[in-house]
């Protein structure tokens, strides 16, 4: 055991295109402890996603693991078969997703779809699937659990239908639940009790990489947090320090946006430009050309990850 | 759902009532006295007046339809001018030819458009997924009687592997409905590949992926089920079409089903017997698309309303 839920080592996924190879995750070092709620934050299309489902093995096609490692609670799961995946998904690692309304199979009762996890991974009869599904179901706070589970998809709300989704990626006790993106779909209210869940969910030990593209998210539950640029983790550190001292440029233009949408500032702070093509990176820095502090180093070289004041907190910037 | 399905029943024998009506209208309309046909050239004017009181002709149109109708009712259509026999007879030995040849072309279309859909859409821009795809083209576009009379010519004709015609044994059948059959596999199979290969993007996919299910499980418990929604309509109505009589294909292998019993109808202006097989086939369509209807709501439950 190397006292590690999920350990990704340079993983770089890959897009294989007409136009070319796009590296939509590159060189992603991350790790997440037992009962750690982790956050990765980032723009849309900046291989939040793709690294989640590279962690899953869902990355959709074309895409591919092109090279690295994730290892789970110390086991190596890249290149592992088929068949040894199929029995990890469900069981060690869950994954969530953002649309709550369109993730559950609309031809299913809910119930069934709950039960399916467990008759997948344990020997186990229908009834006694049935009476686990409903404790779960209960436990994520579903009331009326008998006739819920009756139900098709589509007569329950989208809170409801999310809890459902959390009920089924717990109903095995994962180590991992990787969440990706899962309030985004919802109004805060239900975004509210929904993050709660799953801060109950991780006191009661699984861990957590939590998936948001929201600051006020990530900074409400998670105890560690990765911000991702352009494919590469520009930053990470724990939530207080990162969001007290932030040293990438690219982080403090992030946190800038968010506190001019809070204060009476007048114009939205924004970060200049538009995030660059995949394929077509500038070279040096990816966050360079927006930049506000660029030095002719970056927009030659790309920086390492680099100690940025107190222990933990690492950039990838020159400038720190 | 009950109250629904007594709904569309009650509105399925008005559209059938409709048809019989218009049915009934059209046939009189056509030029040509049939009785004069009946009677032969040379039939005296008197003789013909008679006969066509007889048969309650000389009555209006409406009389006509309704006595047509209470006799509809009671099992009675009216006997043929031509045969001499009861138009119900004539059909229910017709109806037995055209059955086994609908189940047998709609069991050969439906295995093999479905299978090969499947495959085309798991195994795409494969070698299969062209293979198939291009068969079912052909299958789409190549007219019935053009099928059929190659099939006739080389495999009969010239292999001897099949009788030309008739439908003496099973094996008659066997051309005929694979003649049939190849253009509902070809729509069949386009179908289930393009909606499957819609249905596999959706997130429900993923989510079944996330839960462990292996490619097999996730095609069968989660993907087919929603793939076959549209393809279970398209197939009623493939159906009721391949009962309503293939009047090319019949013709062709000399089988005596439904479709060669209205072409018979026609060229001897048999107005009883015309009117019956095309009510007939009107009937069979409104079933299909009835059944098609009932499907659908059993097996997508975001159409069941609760009634």
């Amino acid at each position: 055991m190397s006292g590690k839920t999920l350990e990704i080592r340079h993983l770089n996924t890959s897009f294989f295109t007409q136009k070319g190879e796009v590296g939509a995750a590159k060189d992603i070092c991350l790790e997440v402890r037992p009962g750690q709620i982790v956050g990765i934050v980032g723009e849309s299309g900046c291989g939040k996603s793709v690294t989640a489902r590279s962690v899953m093995g869902l990355v959709k096609y074309p895409g591919r693991v092109v090279s690295g490692e994730i290892l789970l609670n110390g086991t190596r799961i890249t290149g592992i078969s088929k068949k040894e995946a199929c029995s990890l998904r469900g069981s060690e690692v869950s994954m969530i997703f953002q649309e709550p309304m369109t993730s559950l199979n609309p031809v299913i009762k809910v119930g069934r779809q709950v039960e399916e996890v467990l008759l997948i991974h344990k020997k186990i009869t229908k009834k006694e699937a049935k009476k686990e599904a409903a404790k779960i179901l209960e436990a994520v706070g579903i009331s009326d659990v008998a006739s819920r589970m009756e139900c098709y998809p589509h007569q329950l709300s989208g809170g409801l239908r999310q809890r459902v989704m959390i009920a089924m990626a717990m109903i095995c006790s994962p180590s991992l639940l990787i969440a990706d993106e899962p309030t985004t779909a919802l109004d805060v209210t239900v975004e509210a009790q929904i993050l709660r869940l799953m801060k109950k969910l991780c006191e009661a030990g699984t861990s957590i990489l939590l998936i948001s593209h929201n600051l006020g998210v990530i900074a409400q539950v998670c105890d560690y947090v990765y911000v991702m640029y352009a494919g590469r983790i520009v930053e990470q550190g724990e939530t207080f320090t990162l969001f007290d001292h932030p040293a990438h440029p690219y982080t403090r233009g992030l946190l800038g946006a968010a506190k001019s949408l809070r204060s009476d500032a007048g114009l939205l702070k924004t970060i200049p430009g538009v995030v660059p093509n995949l394929l077509h990176l500038p070279a040096g820095c990816s966050f360079s050309p927006r930049c506000d502090s660029c030095m002719d180093l970056c927009r030659s070289e790309m920086p390492d990850m680099l100690p940025a004041g107190e222990k933990g907190h690492l950039t990838r910037c020159w400038r720190s | 759902m009950l109250h629904n399905a007594l709904q569309r029943l009650l509105q399925s024998i008005l559209v059938l009532l409709g048809c019989a009506l218009m049915i009934f209208i059209m046939l009189r309309i056509i030029p040509g006295n049939p009785i004069a046909v009946l009677m032969g050239e040379h039939a005296d004017t008197a003789v013909i007046e008679r006969m066509t009181a007889e048969l309650g002709l000389d009555q209006p149109v409406l009389i006509q339809f309704f006595r047509y109708i209470g006799g509809a009712l009671r099992g009675d259509f009216g006997t043929s001018y031509s045969l001499g026999k009861p138009v119900s007879a004539l059909i229910a030995s017709a109806f037995v030819n055209t059955l086994i040849l609908a189940l047998m072309a709609a069991l050969f279309a439906w295995v093999l458009g479905v299978i090969s859909g499947i495959i085309a859409a798991v195994k795409k821009n494969s070698i299969l997924d062209h293979l198939f795809m291009g068969a079912s083209l052909l299958g789409v576009s190549m007219p019935v009687f053009m099928t059929a009379m190659l099939l006739q010519y080389f495999l009969s004709f010239r292999l001897k592997w099949f009788p030309i015609a008739g439908t003496d044994s099973l094996a008659g059948f066997l051309l005929p409905a694979v003649a049939l059959g190849w253009n509902s596999a070809g729509s069949v199979a386009r179908l289930v590949r393009s909606t499957l290969l819609e249905i596999l993007e959706e997130d429900y996919i993923d989510t079944a992926r996330a839960k462990g299910r292996g490619q097999l499980g996730v095609l069968v418990l989660h993907a087919l089920r929603n793939a076959m929604l549209p393809v279970i309509t398209m197939m009623a109505i493939q159906l009721s079409g391949l009962l309503s009589g293939a009047v090319i294909t019949e013709t062709i292998f000399a089988i005596n089903g439904i479709g060669r019993l209205a072409v018979q109808a026609i060229s001897a202006r048999d107005i009883p017997l015309l009117q019956g097989t095309v009510l007939f086939s009107a009937a069979i369509v409104i079933i299909g698309n009835f059944i098609a209807d009932s499907l659908y709501n059993v097996l997508d439950p975001r159409i069941r309303r609760r009634g």
